[in-house]
Order: C-alpha cells, then sequence, then structure tokens
C-alpha cells in the first residue's frame, strides 16, 4: 500500500534505486572536494575510458540472465582482435573484410560455448573456463604472444562526432567509442525489454525446466546469446585496439571477473532470469565514478582494486539486506 | 551416545547410500568414476613413454612431478570443499599470496638475521603463527558473508578476492619479498626417503580432507548441505556453522599451500599463481567434483591431478609451451565431461530399449 511506504522501503525496492543513490552520493563527495570533478569534459572522458567494459558488459548481462556465466569473453576478445589486426595490417584486406571476419570469429566461439553447455548438459561456468584457456592458449601459441602495432589508419584515426567548444582549452567530444557504446546499450535495452526473444530469455534464466515445457527452443536462444556475446567482445576488441592503437594478444587477459563483477553489481543475479540494462549502467558508472573521483582526489591507482572489492562487498550485503526486508515485508 | 547424534549418522547413512545410488545411475560403468580417470592416467603415461622412451619413465622425472604437484593439489583441496559444500572460493589465490606475504615480512624484516637455535625457532613459530591467523581471520571473514549473510559464495569470494589483492598490491607495490629461513625453505625442496616433503605433506592434508568428508559428521553435513541447502537446514542441521567451517578449511589450506610456495621459490608476491584460480576448478571438476555440490571423492581428485601434473611435464619435456599444456588441460576437461555424457545417454537408450 503507498500510503503506507516509508523511506525504507523506497530505497530498497530495486537494486538500480538504491545504486544510483549510492552513486549520487559518491558524486556529491567527489564534486565537493574535486573542483574538476562535476564537469562535462571530465564526464566525457570517463564514459569514453569505460566504452570497451560496458560493452562487454552488456554482452554478459544477457548471458547473466539465462542464467549462464560466461568466462571466455575476455579470450574471444583478445582473439578477434588479433584476426581483424592480422587481416587489415599484415595482408592489407579492407575494413569490411577484417571487421567481418572479426564479428564471426566471435560469433563462432560464442556458439561453441552454447552448443557445449548444452550437449554436455554441465554448468556454463565450467565449459566456458575449459574453452577461455584452450582459446586463450591457441591465441597465443598462434601469434607467439607478439603485438601488431602497424594498424591502418581507418581503425586508429579518432573519430569525433561532434564536438562542442565549452572554453578556449576546454571542448567535449562525441567519439566513436562513446557513439559504439551507446548503440550497443539502447539495442539491448530493446531486445531484452521489447522483444520476443528477449522474453525468451528471461524465461529461461527463470525458469528453464518450464521454458522447455512452453516450447523455447532451448538451444536457439543460448546460441543467441553466447553468440551475441562473442559478437559484442568483436565490438569491444575493435574499440579496445581504436583508444590503444595496437593489437596485443594479452590486452584483456584479467578483465573476466571484472566485468563480471560489474554486471552483478547492476543488479543482474547468478540465478538468473533477473536484471536490467539500466542496473548493469549503474554498476559500471560506480565503479568508473570511484576510479575517476579517487584518482583526482590523489588516492594512489594502487588502492583502486581495493576500493573494487570494498564496493563489491558492500553493495551485496546492501542488496541481501534489501531482499531479507522485502521478505519480512510479505510475510 | 546421543539420540540427536545417532540421527545423525543415520540419515548421513541413507544420504550417503542415496548418493552412491544417483553416482552410480549418473556415471554407469567405469568411466568418470576413479577407474576410468586411472585408465586415462594410465594412457597418457604410456603414451608420454612411448613418445620419450630416454626422458619420461625415469624416477626423476617422476620426483620433478611430485615437487610440482603439492602446490596445485593444497590449492585445489581449498577449491574442493567450497565446491562440494554449493560453494566456490575464488579468493583462495590472493589469500594464499598475502599469508606468504605476511610470513615472509616477519621472516625478512622482523626476525633478526643473526638469530639462532632457539630464538630463531621462536621468530619461525610466530610467523608461521601469524599466516595462520591471518588465514583464519579470511575464513571467518568469508563465513560472515557466505553463511550469516547469505550472499552466494562467487560473489564474497570477488570481493575478497578483489579486497585482498588490491591490499597486497597496494602494500607490496608489486614488489616481491625473498631470502627466507632454511626450514621454510626445506620444507618444498628437500626429500625423506627420496619423496619431496611437501609431496608427502599434500599426501597427509588429502588424507585429512578424504577423512574429513567421509568419517566424521561434519564432512557429511558438507555434503548435504552442497545437495540441498534448504533440506538440510530444515533436518536440523545447522548450516551456517556447516559453512564457516568450510571457508575456515579452505583458507587455512591456504596457509599451507603459502609455506609451500614461498618455500619453492624463496619469494613472495602479489601476483604469484593467478592463473592456478580457474586451474584449481578445473582439476576439481575433471576429479568428478560437481559444480552444484554435493558431490566429490579425493580420490578421484588425486587421479586428476596427477592426470594434469603428467600432461604438463609430458609437454614441456616435449618442448611444448607452458600454453600448449594449458589448451590440452581444457580439451582433457571437456573430453571427459562429454564420454560421462555420452555414457548417460547410451545408459537412457538402453533403458529405453527395455
Amino acid at each position: 500500500m503507498p500510503s503506507t511506504r516509508s523511506l525504507g522501503d523506497l530505497v530498497f525496492a530495486r537494486t538500480e534505486v538504491t545504486l544510483a543513490l549510492v552513486i549520487a552520493v559518491f558524486v556529491v563527495i567527489f564534486s565537493l572536494a574535486s573542483p574538476v570533478f562535476f564537469t562535462l569534459p571530465n564526464a566525457f572522458d570517463l564514459i569514453e575510458s569505460y566504452a570497451v567494459t560496458t560493452v562487454l558488459a552488456a554482452g554478459v548481462f544477457v548471458v547473466l540472465v539465462s542464467r549462464g556465466i560466461d568466462i571466455s569473453f575476455a579470450a574471444t576478445t583478445a582473439a578477434t582482435q588479433y584476426l581483424a589486426a592480422f587481416l587489415a595490417a599484415q595482408l592489407g584486406y579492407p575494413a569490411i573484410v577484417a571487421l567481418g571476419a572479426a564479428a564471426l570469429l566471435g560469433v563462432a566461439l560464442g556458439c561453441v560455448n552454447a552448443v557445449l553447455t548444452y550437449f554436455l548438459r554441465v554448468e556454463s561456468i565450467i565449459v566456458t573456463i575449459a574453452t577461455a584457456s584452450i582459446y586463450f592458449a591457441l591465441l597465443i601459441v598462434i601469434t607467439d604472444g607478439s603485438e601488431i602495432y602497424n594498424l591502418p589508419a581507418w581503425w586508429t584515426d579518432r573519430i569525433v562526432f561532434l564536438r562542442y567548444q565549452l572554453a578556449p582549452r576546454e571542448s567535449i567530444r562525441l567519439t566513436l567509442p562513446i557513439v559504439v557504446m551507446a548503440v550497443v546499450v539502447l539495442a539491448t535495452h530493446l531486445m531484452m525489454s521489447r522483444t520476443r526473444l528477449g522474453r525468451q530469455i528471461y524465461a529461461l534464466g527463470g525458469n528453464p525446466e518450464a521454458a522447455g515445457r512452453v516450447g523455447i527452443n532451448i538451444l536457439r536462444v543460448q546460441l543467441f546469446v553466447y553468440g551475441y556475446l562473442g559478437f559484442l567482445s568483436a565490438v569491444a576488441g575493435f574499440l579496445q585496439a581504436h583508444r590503444v592503437g595496437q593489437a596485443v594478444p594479452t590486452a584483456m587477459a584479467g578483465t573476466e571477473l571484472t566485468v563480471l563483477a560489474v554486471a552483478l553489481l547492476g543488479g543482474a543475479s547468478l540465478a538468473g532470469g533477473i536484471g536490467t540494462m539500466a542496473g548493469v549502467i549503474l554498476g559500471v558508472l560506480l565503479l568508473a565514478i570511484l576510479q575517476n573521483g579517487l584518482n583526482l582526489l590523489g588516492v594512489s591507482p594502487f588502492f583502486f582494486q581495493v576500493v573494487i572489492g570494498m564496493a563489491i562487498l558492500a553493495s551485496m550485503s546492501f542488496t541481501a539486506y534489501a531482499a531479507h526486508r522485502r521478505q519480512r515485508a510479505a510475510a | 551416545m546421543s539420540s540427536s547424534a545417532n540421527d545423525v549418522r543415520n540419515a548421513a547413512d541413507t544420504l550417503n547410500g542415496r548418493l552412491d545410488r544417483l553416482q552410480q545411475t549418473l556415471f554407469p560403468g567405469a568411466v568418470g568414476n576413479t577407474g576410468g580417470l586411472l585408465l586415462l592416467l594410465l594412457a597418457l603415461l604410456v603414451l608420454f613413454s612411448v613418445l620419450l622412451p630416454d626422458l619420461f619413465p625415469r624416477i626423476t622425472t617422476l620426483q620433478a612431478m611430485m615437487f610440482q604437484l603439492p602446490e596445485l593439489g593444497l590449492l585445489t583441496l581449498a577449491m574442493v570443499l567450497p565446491l562440494i559444500s554449493g560453494g566456490l572460493n575464488l579468493a583462495i589465490i590472493a589469500t594464499t599470496n598475502q599469508a606468504a606475504l605476511l610470513m615472509g615480512w616477519v621472516f625478512t624484516t622482523q626476525m633478526p638475521a643473526d638469530a639462532t637455535g632457539i630464538v630463531a625457532l621462536l621468530w619461525l613459530i610466530a610467523g608461521l603463527g601469524a599466516g595462520f591467523v591471518y588465514c583464519l581471520c579470511v575464513g571467518l571473514a568469508t563465513g560472515v558473508f557466505v553463511a550469516i549473510l547469505r550472499i552466494h559464495p562467487i560473489l564474497v569470494t570477488l570481493g575478497t578476492m578483489s579486497l585482498i589483492s588490491g591490499v597486497s598490491i597496494f602494500l607490496t607495490r608489486g614488489r616481491t619479498l625473498s631470502g627466507f629461513p632454511e626450514p621454510v625453505i626445506a620444507v618444498a625442496n628437500s626429500t625423506f626417503l627420496s619423496l619431496p616433503i611437501s609431496f608427502i605433506l599434500f599426501l597427509v592434508l588429502a588424507a585429512g580432507v578424504h577423512v574429513l568428508l567421509t568419517q566424521t559428521p561434519i564432512g557429511v553435513r558438507i555434503h548435504m548441505t552442497g545437495s540441498n541447502a534448504e533440506a538440510t537446514r530444515y533436518s536440523g542441521v545447522d548450516t551456517r556453522r556447516v559453512l564457516f567451517s568450510v571457508y575456515v578449511l579452505s583458507s587455512l589450506l591456504c596457509w599451507v599451500a603459502a609455506i609451500v610456495t614461498m618455500g619453492r621459490f624463496n619469494s613472495a608476491g602479489a601476483d604469484f599463481g593467478q592463473s592456478y584460480l580457474l586451474i584449481t576448478i578445473l582439476a576439481a571438476i575433471l576429479g568428478g567434483v560437481d559444480p552444484y555440490g554435493g558431490f566429490g571423492r579425493v580420490v578421484s581428485l588425486l587421479a586428476a591431478l596427477a592426470i594434469l601434473q603428467t600432461i604438463s611435464s609430458g609437454f614441456n619435456l616435449l618442448g611444448l609451451s607452458q600454453q600448449m599444456t594449458l589448451a590440452f588441460w581444457g580439451v582433457t576437461l571437456i573430453a571427459v565431461m562429454a564420454v560421462k555424457r555420452a555414457a548417460v545417454l547410451i545408459g537412457e537408450a538402453r533403458a529405453a530399449r527395455g
């Protein structure tokens, strides 16, 4: 009943609301502490530097909703990036061929995960731990761990869609990573909330048994889910090389758990069936703001990982408390 | 014996019987059981002996394998307990490294360099004790989040992993500590009756975990919690205490792993052995531990670890890279799972035919 709802009910009603409030608190703290923090150029820089993470988190979010976990996307990102770089830089193929091949490889590697998960009836975290070691090891063996520096200009040139001069030395730029990230986020959101396929993914995650009985083709949904993450890995690989100007096979190593943490922070659940794209964005935003704010305050970058850990533990305790509250209210 | 203890024992016996029957229906024949893994191990040993007749079938190769196995083995034991209880501990490597750093800090900066005899022994005990207490605290803290707040162990240990390794990196700034006392180095590098001491230590602890899991009430409760936590709680078992002991034991195994690791390399650092994290899960699954919790046998686990070590040593002698070993480990895991699945499908087809 709305009339009896307290402030606590409102704060703990949804993970997204809780997270947004936490972010707001940090924004106020950092804005008071540093004059640079709450400025548009800083915000745009921040968004651009988190574009790769956000694109991957969107894909991981879809997999999580379907009640799966994928650890192999970092290896897929590195593999697709290297393939595109090899085709474009070493063999001189045009952009469309290089990027098309990378996208196909990403989808194919994702589908391998889906097929193994479906037919072996093993939890996807186990399958993807195995495939991650295979993908990554093969990549290192094939490439001998060497980087590709001479990427073509179409890949590394900064593309600015919109530039707005705020002051003589201050401007905000709408760059390629930001635009691509926005498209991915919007497309993922629409797919998950407005399409039949999106409903089927939620249904599969909520109750696989029931989803199968109402006639959802589980293999097809899983192929799509893991293939989509594979495709987004290729997109992330492209953006990552665009930003750093080279393709390095080990560039993404170790980012798996950070991206997973971001998606989980945003309210996606390991039990599947719940979570929204908006929540995932808030999860990325929380980490981005913490990192940037602490950085501007002069806190050692070595300390950042400690903050991630505390953010995860605090946020999860908060969510657990909220769930407990709801349970008690329902009883 | 009180009647409640008898109840638990009876329930445990029934549950054990059911688990055995279920496992037999799930994995008919030798495949997937210890027998299947030993067969695979034998096949690999023969394969490498044929490929490398001069290098592989040697006592020195066997001894080298025994020197290398305890590290991964101890960490896998630390992973297996949470897995059987239906959870996961992603923080084992971070805990091991920080424990090693703490003990290393005591040995290199606090302990007088010229300490001998009883004084040195006391400092040694102080250092090791500090590591023990530290791991105990990590286990208890993890237990609070998992058992009291009931947060999924993957999330909790993702957080503690990040927090612990973050603190290690922050304090060391990426530097390593080295130059440890003789006894610590001896644990990982000397032999007793030509068996490496670290290997004996690993076998003793593996046997301990085996006895704990199969012969004690707490072991049965860990299995029960893993197969159905809710039902276990309703049957009168305090699952919070079970989970507390699982994560405390897991962290204490990290303490032993820390001692062996720091002795083996004579150094400690914040980012040692990161690649071992997912390998321990791979080894556990290969050894037949059910990722959904509830199942797991230490004997199969030893076979699985021996398989991984054989592949590693064989590939190394063949001149193949560490990466090829990693890839082949992944392929082995998928192949074993595929064979298990095929066995189930064949069993179903037979049952359908009558």
